[in-house]
C-alpha cells in the first residue's frame, strides 16, 4: 500500500518553495538528453510543461486526442488569469491571494501547495505577455485587470472573454516551437488506452491512433497527465463534450490514488438548458458579475417581460443576503443561492430553472459602448444562443457543472502515488481544496506546467540518469497492449441496442440530482443503486457500430462513458463518506439554520485519496490529514 | 421540422467518396446543427448503418474542431458563427441541406466530414511563436502595449484554426489563417525581433504545402466565423516586403 506522504518541505510557508528549488537534486544538460518524458493531453498545463520540459533539455513526447493541441477545453475559460502583481496598488499581494484561494477552498487545500501556486502567479502573467499573449491594456500601455468573485482586490488579467484561448495559445505557440526544434514529438488524435508500469514504476502508455485504430506503445522516463477534469461526468456541462476522465481512471486502476472526487464546482452564470436533446451548456463568464446584478421577482411565477418589473418588485438576492460581496460572492455560494431561489419557486423563463441578471443599471452608468467593449463578445455569444440581446433585455442564467477541484492525489511535487507519474493542471486534485476561485484554473495550469513540474519532474528523474527508457518489447508493454485490446473487443462485441450517449444522458442525469449542487444521504445511497444497475445495463446492451481498425467515434464514446461509470462509483462514495458540508460539496443534512455550508473541521479536515480495489468494489479511504499554520481556520462568510 | 440531407460520406481516404441522401423529421428548430447530426446518427446507428463522422468539441465557437461547408458556405448562412453555433432555426421546414467536408487539396478527407488539418500546424510550426525561454521574460509592464495595438492584435489573435478561409477562397488560400498569427505579433513589440523570418518562413511553409495564393476575394473574410479582416492579410503583405527587401540576413 503507498504511503501518503505530501512531501511538504519544512520552513516557514513564504521559503518552502525556495528551499525546494535550493535543495532539489538537478539533472545536468548532457543527461538530460538522455530522458524520456511522456505528456499526455496539451491544453494549457500539458503543452506548457511539455514546451518547457523540452526546453530544458528532456526529449518530449506529447499526446493529445484532438487534431490540434489549439483545441484542448483551456480554450473556452473566458474570464481571466489571477496574479498578484498588485498592479492596482489595492493591497494585494503573494499572500492575499494564497488567502483568498484557501478560505475560498473553504479550508480543504494543501497550504504549502497553493501558498506555491500563488507565488508564481506573477511569473506566468511575464511569460504569456513576451509569448505575445493580447492582454487587455490601459491607455498608458499598462496591462488591466478586473475583479472577480470572492475577492476584494482587483488581480484578474483578461484578454475579453477569451482569455482561456488566448492563453492556451500562447502555450500552444511555445510547445510549436519546441516542435520545431525537434525536442518534442507531438502525437495528435491519440487516446490514451492503458498506463504501463514496470517494476513498480510508471514508464509508458499504450494509445489507439484515432484514425487507423492501431494500437501503439510508447515508453519514457516518466508520465505526466495533463487530462483535464471531468466536469462532463453530468452529461451536459460548460466542458467540451469529448472531455473525459479516462486517463485518470486508468491511473486510478493501476494504483493512483483519486483526491476528493466529489468536488465539483457548479458554475453560477451559464445559459439555462432549453431542451432534452441539448448537448452542452454554455458558460458565460463570471466576470459578467462585475457589472451585471442578479435577480428574481419578488412575487412567485411572474411571467412579466422583466424590463416591465419595476425596481421595488425585484429581488437583488445575493445583495440583500452577502451584502459585503453582494455579487461577487464566490461561485459555490451564488450556485446555491440560484437553486435555492429556483426550488423555493421564484425562477424564472419557461422552465423556472434561471435567475436574471441584469445589466441595465451599468449600461446606465458606462454607457452601452464600454460595456459593450468589456463584454462584447459575451454578449453576441448569448445573442447566438437564445436570440436575445443582453443590452435590452436581461440574461437568463442557471448554474451548470464546469470544474473538477478533485483529481488524482499528488505529493508536493505533482507526483502521483504511482512513483514516476505526475498529474497536472485541473487533473490534480491540489490547489482548489473544496471550491475554486474564479480565474484561478488558467493560473494553477500554466503554474504547474511553466514553473513547478520542470523542476520537481529533475528531482524524480535525477535518479534514473543511469538507465534507458525500457524497450516497448518488454513484456510489460505487451500485457498492457492486450489488456487495451481485450477491453476494445468486449464493447464491440455487446452488440446491444442503446447508444452511448443515451447511456451517458441518463448517468449524467442521475448524478445531477444527487450528486450536484446539493447532496443527502438518501439520494447518495439512491444514486449508488441506480448507477450500478446502469453501468451493468451499458455493459449488457450498448450499441457500437463498426470495427476497432477505423475511425471509430462511437468506440470513442463508449470508451468515456465506461470510465464515468466507474468514476460515478467513486464519487458517490466520497460524497457519502464526507458528512459535512465544505465549499461545492452541500449535503443538505449539514448547513446553517440560514442554509450556508456547516463545515465539520473537527473530523474532515484531511483530503480524502481513494484506492482502487477491484471492479465495484468499495474503494479503500486513505487520509492526508491538512494542518493550517500560516491562516486560521474560520467559518466562511461573504456576508 | 423536417429536413431533406444531402451527406458526403467516404469511409476513408483511399475510398472515393459520395452524397447520400437522409431524410430527418421531427427536428426542433431551436436545435444546434450538431444536435441534428446527433439525432441523424442515433437513427443511423439504431439502424444498423455507419453514423456520419464530424468532428466537434466545444459546441460554443471556440474550439474549432467543428467545420462543415452547409449549403456551399463553410459553417452554413449564418455571419460570424462557427458550424457548433448555427441553430436549425436558420432553415426552413423541408429545406435541403447539403453538408460536405472542407475541400482543399491540403486538408484531405479522413472519414465522411472529417479533414486533415494538420498543415495548419506545420505553418505555425514554421514560425507561429515568439522564441521566449521559461525564465527569462522581463516584467510584464516593461513591455507597454499601446491600447489599440493590443485590441488589434487581440482581433486577429481570435483566429480559431477551423480552416473556413482555406475552404472558402477558390484558391484554397490559407492568407487569413497565416496573417492573423503574422499580424497579431506584428502589432506587439514582442514579436518584433522575429518578424522578418516570421513572414518569410510562414508563407514559404504555407507555399510548400500547397495551399494557393490571394487574390483578394475577400471570400475568407465574409465567411470567417471569427470576422478576421482583410487588414491582416495586408499587414502580412507589407511585412513580407519588408522582410524580402531586408538586408539583415539570418
Amino acid at each position: 500500500m503507498a504511503v501518503l506522504d505530501s512531501k511538504i518541505p519544512q520552513g516557514p510557508l513564504k521559503e518552502k518553495w525556495s528551499n525546494y528549488l535550493e535543495t532539489m537534486k538537478l539533472v545536468s544538460p548532457a543527461n538530460k538528453k538522455k530522458l524520456d518524458v511522456i505528456v499526455v493531453g496539451t491544453g494549457i498545463a500539458g503543452a506548457s510543461a511539455a514546451a518547457s520540459l523540452a526546453q530544458l533539455g528532456y526529449n518530449v513526447k506529447a499526446f493529445c486526442y484532438q487534431d490540434s493541441s489549439r483545441r484542448a477545453h483551456s480554450v473556452a475559460a473566458q474570464g481571466g488569469i489571477n496574479a498578484a502583481k498588485n498592479y492596482r496598488n489595492d493591497g494585494d499581494s503573494v499572500y492575499r491571494l494564497f488567502y483568498d484561494m484557501i478560505k475560498g477552498g473553504d479550508y480543504r487545500a494543501r497550504e504549502a501547495n497553493v501558498y506555491r501556486a500563488a507565488e508564481v502567479s506573477n511569473g506566468i502573467i511575464d511569460q504569456l505577455t513576451a509569448q505575445g499573449v493580447p492582454f487587455a491594456r490601459e491607455y498608458g500601455g499598462q496591462i488591466a485587470t478586473r475583479s472577480f468573485g470572492g475577492v476584494q482586490v482587483s488581480r484578474t488579467f483578461y484578454a475579453q472573454g477569451q482569455t482561456g484561448q488566448q492563453v492556451l495559445l500562447g502555450s500552444y505557440s511555445a510547445l510549436k516551437r519546441m516542435i520545431a526544434r525537434g525536442k518534442v514529438k507531438m502525437y495528435h488524435r491519440r487516446q490514451m488506452l492503458e498506463l504501463v508500469l514496470v517494476d513498480g514504476e510508471a514508464r509508458g502508455i499504450i494509445t489507439r491512433n484515432l484514425v487507423t485504430g492501431e494500437l501503439e506503445r510508447h515508453s519514457a522516463h516518466a508520465v505526466v497527465l495533463a487530462t483535464g477534469g471531468y466536469g462532463t461526468i453530468y452529461y451536459l456541462s460548460t466542458l467540451g463534450v469529448t472531455s473525459n476522465a479516462s486517463a485518470a481512471m486508468i491511473a486510478y486502476r493501476k494504483g493512483a490514488y483519486f483526491g476528493n472526487p466529489s468536488f465539483i464546482q457548479i458554475h453560477p452564470t451559464c445559459i439555462p438548458q432549453l431542451s432534452d436533446f441539448q448537448s452542452k451548456l454554455t458558460l458565460m463568464s463570471e466576470s459578467l458579475r462585475n457589472d451585471g446584478r442578479i435577480w428574481v421577482p419578488k412575487e412567485k411565477g411572474d411571467t412579466r417581460d422583466p424590463n416591465e418589473i419595476p425596481e421595488e418588485e425585484r429581488d437583488y438576492y445575493l445583495e440583500r443576503k452577502y451584502p459585503a460581496f453582494g455579487n461577487l460572492v464566490p461561485r459555490d455560494v451564488a450556485s446555491r443561492a440560484a437553486k435555492e431561489r429556483c426550488d423555493a419557486g421564484y425562477g424564472v423563463g419557461p422552465t423556472g430553472q434561471a435567475v436574471y441578471l441584469d445589466f441595465k443599471h451599468a449600461i446606465k452608468e458606462q454607457g452601452a459602448k464600454a460595456i459593450g467593449n468589456k463584454y462584447g463578445n459575451l454578449f453576441d455569444l448569448y445573442q447566438k444562443i437564445t436570440g436575445d440581446s443582453p443590452y435590452e433585455t436581461p440574461m437568463k442564467i442557471y448554474p451548470a457543472g464546469h470544474y473538477t477541484m478533485g483529481g488524482l492525489w499528488v505529493d508536493y511535487e505533482l507526483m502521483t502515488t504511482i512513483p514516476g507519474l505526475y498529474a497536472i493542471g485541473e487533473a490534480n486534485f491540489s490547489d482548489h481544496g473544496s471550491n475554486r476561485l474564479g480565474a484561478s484554473s488558467l493560473m494553477q495550469g500554466a503554474g504547474d506546467g511553466y514553473f513547478i513540474l520542470p523542476n520537481t519532474i529533475g528531482n524524480y528523474l535525477a535518479d534514473k540518469i543511469k538507465t534507458r527508457a525500457p524497450e516497448t518489447s518488454r513484456e510489460e508493454f505487451a500485457k498492457a497492449e492486450s489488456d487495451a485490446r481485450e477491453k476494445l473487443e468486449k464493447l464491440l462485441s455487446i452488440n446491444g441496442s442503446q447508444t452511448a450517449s443515451s447511456f451517458h444522458k441518463r448517468l449524467g442525469k442521475i448524478m445531477w440530482d444527487h450528486c450536484g449542487m446539493k447532496r443527502n444521504k438518501e439520494g447518495l445511497e439512491e444514486a449508488r443503486e441506480q448507477v450500478k444497475q446502469l453501468k451493468d445495463e451499458f455493459y449488457r446492451d450498448v450499441n457500437i457500430p463498426g470495427s476497432m481498425n477505423q475511425v471509430n467515434q462511437e468506440l470513442e464514446k463508449a470508451l468515456r462513458v465506461g470510465d464515468f461509470f466507474d468514476l460515478s462509483q467513486l464519487l458517490i462514495e466520497d460524497a457519502l463518506n464526507r458528512n459535512e458540508s465544505c465549499g461545492a460539496h452541500f449535503r443538505e443534512e449539514y448547513q446553517t439554520e440560514g442554509g450556508e455550508a456547516m463545515r465539520d473541521d473537527e473530523n474532515y479536515m484531511y483530503v480524502a485519496a481513494w484506492e482502487y480495489q477491484g471492479d465495484n468494489k468499495m474503494p479503500a479511504l486513505h487520509k492526508e490529514p491538512l494542518h493550517y499554520e500560516f491562516t486560521e481556520v474560520k467559518v466562511r462568510s461573504y456576508k | 421540422m423536417k429536413v431533406n440531407l444531402q451527406i458526403w460520406r467516404q469511409p476513408d481516404n483511399k475510398t472515393k467518396g459520395k452524397f447520400v441522401n437522409y431524410e430527418l423529421d421531427n427536428i426542433n428548430p431551436e436545435m444546434s446543427f450538431l444536435e441534428m447530426l446527433d439525432a441523424l446518427n442515433d437513427k443511423l446507428i439504431k439502424r444498423g448503418e455507419d453514423p456520419v463522422a464530424f468532428e466537434h468539441d466545444c459546441r460554443e465557437g471556440i474550439c474549432g474542431s467543428c467545420g462543415l461547408f452547409i449549403n456551399g458556405r463553410p459553417h452554413g448562412p449564418e455571419k460570424d458563427v462557427a458550424t457548433c453555433q448555427l441553430h436549425m432555426r436558420s432553415f426552413s421546414d423541408g429545406q435541403k441541406i447539403v453538408v460536405e467536408p472542407w475541400r482543399a487539396k491540403p486538408f484531405p478527407v479522413i472519414k465522411d466530414l472529417i479533414v486533415d488539418r494538420s498543415a495548419f500546424e506545420t505553418i505555425m510550426e514554421a514560425g507561429g511563436f515568439v522564441a521566449v525561454d521559461v525564465g527569462s521574460a522581463p516584467e510584464a509592464n516593461q513591455i507597454p502595449v499601446k491600447k489599440q495595438h493590443a485590441e488589434k492584435a487581440f482581433d486577429a489573435g481570435v483566429c480559431i484554426g477551423c480552416g473556413a478561409c482555406v475552404a472558402a477562397c477558390k484558391n484554397s488560400s490559407a492568407m487569413l489563417f497565416v496573417s492573423a498569427k503574422i499580424s497579431q505579433l506584428a502589432l506587439l513589440p514582442q514579436g518584433i525581433p522575429e518578424a522578418r523570418r516570421r513572414a518569410l518562413d510562414m508563407l514559404a511553409k504555407a507555399d510548400e504545402l500547397g495551399f494557393g495564393s490571394c487574390t483578394s476575394t475577400e471570400a475568407c473574410e465574409v465567411e470567417c466565423p471569427k470576422a478576421i479582416s482583410l487588414e491582416h492579410i495586408a499587414r502580412m503583405n507589407r511585412q513580407y516586403f519588408k522582410a524580402s527587401f531586408s538586408e539583415e540576413k539570418e
